[in-house]
């Protein structure tokens, strides 16, 4: 995706997005609910995109920043009870951005051990700080522990979701092909020469986990307010992989193949689930010729992530080939 | 007041001894994750899955194995837990000749993903096949009534547990540094090229590591279910992170390093859970090892390598 065209396609996109947001009252509330994960799958995908792919660091512990996020955002609106439209969509703007800060707060305190490690030791740490903020959110009363917290207010809509996906998109793409941000490739490439050519690899290396972080938070409040629920064990080291087999299978550093593997990866199960004759579309009875597909839906969602890998290490949709 | 001081200290060796046996679970599953990466320079996510499958191997296995010798029985435990490594080494070799091998020249990135997906495989796979719900392990040894050492309660499982871990920790160094594929191992994971060339089989050698590996999952699987007898599908991957937790924690590809990592994770967590707060006890893991690597990135017993350019 290309810098020059990059604001006509964010303009472009919430337009879009603005349209839908209008017609969904008549969607069905099934796919809208898949829709919203979309959206927030790409806004994870892609900020993450800027740590793993671009900046070559190996972050394991995105839904953690997620998980932060949620509740800023949810604990914020829940102080509030009915609005009217206009002052509910400000409240949740407020409420999105303080969960994306205070993610960013905390992708701070991520980035800060990755001044020292490397690839697997610093896969393991941020895995280790997603696990502890679970553990950290299944303790603390106020924002109801393991029983969970609901959030009042269900203001996620389209518009929302994919304005914010189309912003995150793009600032991390104008922010890589800035001439600051050849820094993050640099890194990605080769750290030592970087360093030796007067690039601050560790300004660099943390900019990219608290921007990413701050994106994660933001993904975290529009999740809190689609399913209105929280649990801790939600956003475990298992969510935190989905995010990262989306930029893998997307092709590292490739925002377009990331946002097409985030809207494969979301429809995937689903796409399953409905093979399977679990029937979620009134007045659509199909024949279910697949019905076998459901109890093994995940074992065949495993089963494919596995030959995708045997089949197309390079990611699903990179076909350039990759500079080494 | 010396009476409270020895019921104190009573207490105190009662945590050290849950934390031992906690923790030397701990360390035989971190070899098998330590030993791989030491070959291969990966992180064998699928590991904790195969201490799942070892447990419930023993599950299945135990009620056909009953009917040769009686359980519960030392000697029938015993086989139970040899049947188990055995199906889980076979297991191990067979992941890695269809899920790794085919990627082996490829970036370390794309075989971290498929372990991924193996273990995801596993983890359905095992819900579909042996049902979600938590089942009970058998009694398959002998329960010794509690021995009191001066006050001290010690169970019986927890002994054997401990004398088990010794005696496979002592196996495997024997493997390791005597034998010729422990030195093929070892020739390997210094410089698999150069071992290549020198005309050690280097497919055999990480065939053999991941049969050794699992085994010690497995065996490690069937101490737990002893000790905590509910197993269920998914209770690989809590152990399983613990423990490459414990690997990292002891320097990565270092054999004595993951035992001590063990060790460590697995008393510091049973005394954190018994004196300051349980609800902590799943964060306990993670928060040693960020603190570890801060001071010493390369882990406690792991070299420092130098970045040559």
């Amino acid at each position: 995706m290309n810098f020059r065209h990059a604001k006509t396609v964010l303009l472009g996109a919430s337009a879009l997005a603005c349209l839908a947001s209008l017609l969904a009252d008549r969607m069905n509330p099934y796919w809208l609910y898949i829709f919203y994960d979309i959206g927030i799958g790409i806004v994870m995908a892609v900020s993450l995109n800027l740590i793993n792919g671009y900046t070559g660091q190996f972050s394991l512990g995105h839904a953690g920043f997620m998980a932060v996020g949620a509740y800023t955002a949810a604990v914020i609106t829940n102080q509030f009870g009915e609005l009217n439209f206009l002052a509910a969509n400000g409240v949740f703007a407020v409420a999105l951005l303080a969960g994306g800060l205070t993610a960013a707060v905390a992708g701070l305190l991520v980035g800060i051990p990755t001044l020292r490690l490397r690839g697997d030791y610093l896969a393991i740490v941020t895995l280790g700080f997603g696990e502890i903020i679970r553990v950290v959110l299944q303790n603390m009363d106020q924002v109801g522990a393991a029983r969970g917290l609901s959030v009042s207010h269900g203001w996620t809509n389209l518009f929302w979701t994919f304005g914010l996906a189309a912003v995150t998109v793009y600032v991390v793409t104008s922010l890589v092909n800035s001439t600051y941000g050849r820094g993050f490739i640099a890194v990605h490439d080769d750290e030592v020469a970087a360093e030796a050519m007067g690039i601050n690899t560790t300004k660099y290396k943390v900019t990219a986990f608290v921007v990413g972080a701050f994106f994660a938070g933001i993904a975290g409040g529009l999740y809190a307010h689609s399913k209105q629920f929280l649990t801790p064990g939600g956003f475990g080291f298992m969510l935190s992989i989905t995010f990262v087999v989306m930029v893998i299978l997307g092709g590292m550093g490739n925002t377009l193949g990331v946002i097409l593997a985030a809207i494969l990866l979301t429809l995937l199960p689903e796409g399953l689930r409905m093979l399977s004759g679990v029937n979620h579309l009134p007045g659509l009875t199909v024949e279910r010729p697949l019905a076998w597909i459901g109890d093994t839906r995940m074992i065949i969602y495993s089963l494919l992530l596995i030959l995708l890998m045997l089949t197309r290490p390079q990611g699903l949709f990179s076909f350039r080939r990759k500079r080494n | 007041m010396s009476e409270s001081f020895h019921a104190h200290l009573l207490e105190f060796l009662q945590q050290l001894i849950n934390g031992l046996a906690f923790g030397s679970i701990l360390a035989l599953i971190a070899l098998g994750y330590t030993m791989v990466y030491g070959i291969l320079r990966f992180i064998n996510f699928a590991h904790g899955d195969v201490f799942m499958l070892g447990a419930f191997a023993g599950f299945y296995l135990a009620p056909k194995i009953a009917v040769v010798f009686p359980l519960p029985s030392i000697a029938g435990a015993l086989v139970v837990m040899i049947s188990a490594m055995a199906i889980c080494a076979a297991l191990g070799v067979f992941i890695e000749r269809f899920a790794y091998r085919p990627l082996r020249r490829r970036p370390k990135l794309t075989v971290l993903i498929t372990a991924i997906g193996v273990s995801l495989f596993l983890e359905y796979a095992g819900q579909f096949f042996f049902g979600a719900a938590p089942k009970k392990f058998p009694e398959i040894l002998p329960v010794l009534p509690v021995t009191q050492i001066g006050g001290l309660s010690l169970n019986s499982n927890q002994i054997i547990v401990l004398a088990v871990t010794l005696l496979l920790l002592l196996a495997l160094r024997f493997i390791v540094l005597k034998t010729k594929i422990g030195t093929a191992m070892r020739a390997v994971s210094y410089n698999p090229e150069a071992a290549a060339l020198m005309g050690v089989n280097t497919d055999v050698v990480i065939s053999f590591t991941f049969a050794l590996g699992s085994a010690l999952a497995a065996a490690a699987g069937i101490l737990w279910a002893i000790n905590y007898p509910s197993i269920d599908p998914l209770m690989g991957i809590l152990p399983g992170l613990k423990a490459f937790v414990a690997a990292v924690l002891g320097g990565i590809g270092n054999l004595p390093g993951a035992a001590l990592g063990g060790i460590i994770i697995g008393v510091t967590e049973t005394f954190v859970s018994g004196y300051i707060s349980s609800t902590y006890r799943d964060a306990i893991a993670f928060a040693v090892l960020i603190l570890i690597l801060l001071v010493k990135p390369s882990g406690l017993l792991g070299k420092k390598e130098i970045e040559k350019v």
